[in-house]
């Protein structure tokens, strides 16, 4: 009796590929074309209810006449967010995941074609959610994280890649400050302390505390870029 | 939890390169994850037993190594790994550092059965 022996052999292959390879260079081109248009698009990231919409409530009122914006909200259902930033006269666009926690640049690069190519800004509200929108580049040219003086002092060393991988840290909600045992000097240190270049702006949507220095921030750093400034 | 999308685009990867090399199964899959990646080993390894049912990865085995977050100081040339993900250096306490490890996602290296 013989014996078939399978004669199988084994070959490693060396492949060294970036897992997020295919978002990196979605996000690379969308950065690219926007770049080219002068358009700054800024990706912002919190959880849920620090106060993306009203910040960018207040942004559209205070932009009026100054610079054209447009938004792109990422929520895993409903238009409500869209819907509010359309009640102040912004196009903007909805993108419902459907369950996924973040944003990835493809849906971005989907919604690129309709946008009014005359805009200055291009604001993408992530999914809320401080943990997993970290790891995706969206093409953006500042990527801002927002934090609400309610969910407490002690976020930023417990969900650092947010904080490690932004430009501009934005602490919403400071007007209910007094009814709060929250510290805002630590807040402030320990984020410092992941990221030194960090941007920080104290504000509050309802005050309109530090909406001035923020807005100011943005159009220096769209001026930064612009070709024909 | 993003980690089922990142174990998706593995599988694009996985099964691309098993037919460019004509494999028969892919047996060993080996990953480098950064402390600073934003993923979990332990969800991308249940993410990983379920995808790989009925396709050619399905005995594969997942090695993950996940490498700590260190920092090289420009300053005065140390290499520190740092738990806490403070940016500053150390020994100087300087902040203009650059990442060596801990932001790392990638497949290193598969192993593929042919005959």
């Amino acid at each position: 009796m013989r014996l078939d022996i399978k004669n199988m052999s084994r070959k490693e292959l060396i492949v060294l590929e970036d897992l997020l390879g295919t978002n990196k260079k979605i996000a690379a081109d969308i950065r690219e074309a926007l770049k080219f248009r002068n358009i700054l698009a800024v990706n912002l990231m919190s959880s849920p209810g620090a106060g993306k919409t009203s910040l960018l409530e207040v942004l559209a009122d205070r932009l009026k006449g100054r610079a054209r914006m447009s938004v792109i909200e990422g929520d895993i259902e409903t238009e409500r967010d869209a819907e509010r930033i359309r009640a102040k006269g912004i196009p903007a666009w909805q993108i419902t995941t459907g369950g996924a926690c973040h944003l990835e640049a493809k849906m971005i690069g989907k919604v690129l074609p309709n946008l009014d190519p005359a805009i200055d800004f291009l604001f993408i509200e992530n999914v809320g959610n401080l943990v997993c929108p970290a790891s995706y580049d969206l093409g953006e040219h500042l990527r801002c994280v927002l934090l609400s003086t309610p969910e407490g002092d002690d976020k930023p060393k417990k969900y650092p890649k947010a904080f490690t991988t932004s430009d501009c840290l934005v602490l919403t909600k400071v007007d209910l400050l007094a009814h709060l045992p929250f510290d805002m000097e630590k807040v402030k240190s320990e984020a410092l302390d992941l990221n030194p270049k960090l941007k920080i702006f104290v504000t509050s949507a309802v005050t309109g505390e530090g909406i001035d220095d923020l807005i100011a921030y943005l159009l220096d750093s769209r001026q930064s870029f612009v070709r024909y400034a | 939890m993003h980690e089922l999308s990142i174990i998706s685009a593995l599988f694009d990867t996985l099964l691309e390169k098993a037919r460019e090399h004509e494999a028969k199964a892919v047996t060993r899959v080996k990953l480098k994850v950064g402390k600073l990646s934003g993923v979990v080993p332990e969800l991308l390894e249940s993410g990983f037993d379920m995808y790989k049912k009925g396709t050619l990865a399905e005995k594969a085995l997942l090695e993950i190594e996940v490498l700590p977050f260190s920092v090289r100081c420009r300053a005065c040339g140390i290499e520190s790994e740092r738990e806490d993900f403070v940016f500053a250096c150390p020994q100087c306490a300087s902040t203009e550092l650059e990442i060596v490890h801990g932001t790392e996602l990638f497949l290193e290296k598969i192993e593929l059965e042919t005959d």
